[in-house]
């Protein structure tokens, strides 16, 4: 399978299967159309404009391409997979054992800002304020080291909620993780997502000690920011923040962190505000879209995908522009490694959401992601008893590109991995479809990322 | 080549046989929280 497409000027190929990408003329553009269902004599007749030694010359490299194994490669990945003549498939998924080296840690179901996005439902997940005690997080640590297997990296997502509404049990939580690093061989990845209202300079320095990532919250423009996150007396909140997040990312030398918004229906042309915040001098960027429902003002629409699309075209553009001109930043959606990504085994099971990563709220309960956090159906357990809803558990442990119909055959398939689990629950309520919106604007970030590296290479 | 320029050749089938370790970063404890962006994460079993 192949996924041709013109961006920015260039030609691209990407063989899906393979996952090698070629840039090719017009000429091998229109042939590669027309190869796999016809003869070089009848692509000759359907594309008059070439002569038929050109069309020879490009068949006879594609051809060479695809003995290489780099075009119109199969799919052996589906049958590895897909149990054959009554005999295991070579990957079983349903058998994998689960070992857990991931939790988002709900530090605090509270907030000092009411973000109108926010799919906590400002901060308290449709529940009570309530901010995890020392014990419930030092429980929640301990099950991550029972049940983590030979893992040697386990990630800690201090979240929220305002994480640092509850500053202290953070600190004493990374004290007690470090604590255990040795006597159980792990190496803790402690990060933190932050609002940015209560960071000050002991935070900073504390998590510029311990923290390998940070996420701070800002939504790009002030007008835009201030809009869609104001505090809780109605005030915009960008300049509570701007310069404390400027002076994070001088701090942490522009690396192992992001400035991270949400764009919506009411800024569709978010690529102005990546690019405020590139203007502000910030290297380490994500701009996500908001996931809504469609009762919401904000929500985006079907008809907003058109407009989107291009303003990803633009954003990548300006992107390989700046870069050139010696003024790039990174932006998370475009960040593609063509050669050292992850496994096929990684891309096919996705996320790892209610398998290797699970969310645990300030009482101890856990899920299968923070998105799932007050969804009693998706009760898992807790820090306790450990994983009791085994059969929650095998629904994620089947949650793979081959299960999903829309996945199966897409393009894009081995860079999203079957998309988001909560996102595909939340509109089409089951583990195993995918929301339309988001497949688009996935697709069209692939495309993207694959023209930068193009273009970047094009010099 | 004189009509194909190839930026990256296959990488995909090779991994089939030495992945899975399972010690890469959890894609949503990046940025992401909303999303599913597996492909931009780093093998870290090189």
């Amino acid at each position: 399978m192949i996924h041709q497409y013109k961006n920015n000027g260039y030609n691209i190929v990407l063989d899906v299967c393979s996952g090698s990408v070629h840039v090719v003329d017009d000429l091998v553009y229109d042939v590669i159309a027309l190869y796999e269902n016809n003869s070089p004599e009848e692509i000759a007749s359907k594309l008059g404009q070439y002569s038929k030694e050109d069309i020879l010359e490009a068949s006879e490299e594609i051809e060479e391409l695809k003995k290489m194994g780099q075009l119109f490669t199969e799919d052996e990945y589906r049958d590895a997979l897909i149990p054959k003549d009554g005999k295991a498939p070579a990957i079983d998924f349903k058998k994998r054992k689960i070992v857990v080296k991931a939790l988002c840690l709900h530090i605090a179901h509270d907030c000092n800002l009411a973000c109108k996005y926010c799919f906590a439902g400002e901060g308290e997940y449709h529940g009570d304020r309530s901010l995890m005690s020392y014990e419930v997080g030092r429980k929640a640590l301990d099950f991550l080291i029972a049940n983590s297997g030979n893992r040697v990296n386990l990630e800690v997502d201090f979240f929220g909620g305002e994480p640092l509404m509850n500053f202290q049990v953070v600190k004493d939580l990374v004290a007690y993780g470090r604590s255990k690093e040795k006597e159980f061989n792990k190496k803790f990845r402690f990060t933190l997502t932050t609002n940015g209202v209560l960071l000050d300079d002991e935070v900073m320095e504390f998590a510029n000690k311990e923290m390998a990532n940070v996420v701070l919250s800002i939504d790009g423009r002030k007008e835009v920011h201030d809009a869609m996150r104001p505090t809780r007396n109605g005030k915009g909140s960008y300049d509570l923040i701007i310069d404390k997040f400027k002076k994070m990312a001088e701090l942490r030398n522009q690396t192992n962190y992001y400035v991270r918004g949400t764009f919506t229906h009411h800024n569709l042309d978010f690529a102005k505000d990546v690019l405020h915040l590139a203007d502000m001098g910030f290297k380490q960027i994500s701009m996500e879209p908001v996931v809504a429902g469609p009762d919401m003002d904000y929500a985006l629409t079907d008809e907003d995908v058109t407009v989107l699309r291009e303003e990803y075209d633009e954003l990548a553009r300006e992107m390989v522009k700046r870069e050139k001109e010696g003024k790039g930043f990174n932006f998370f959606h475009f960040m593609i490694d063509l050669t050292g990504g992850p496994c096929v085994y990684k891309r096919l099971s996705g996320c790892g959401s209610g398998t290797e990563y699970l969310a645990v709220t300030p009482w101890g309960d856990l899920y299968p992601c923070h998105q799932f956090v007050g969804m009693e159906d998706f009760l898992l357990g807790n820090v306790d008893d450990g994983i009791v809803n085994t059969k929650v558990v095998d629904e994620f442990k089947l949650c793979n590109v081959y299960a999903k119909d829309k996945c199966r055959d897409c393009f894009a398939r081995f860079y999203c991995s079957g998309g988001c689990a909560a996102n595909s629950y939340n509109f089409h309520g089951n583990l195993t479809d995918a929301y339309e919106v988001g497949c688009e604007l996935e697709k069209k970030r692939v495309e993207c990322a694959i023209m930068i590296k193009a273009a970047l290479a094009d010099n | 080549m004189k009509h194909i320029k190839t930026l990256t050749d296959k990488t995909l089938q090779s991994t089939m046989e030495k992945g899975g370790c399972g010690e890469c970063q959890t894609s949503c404890q990046s940025a992401c929280k909303t999303s599913c962006t597996v492909g931009n994460q780093t093998c870290e079993n090189k």
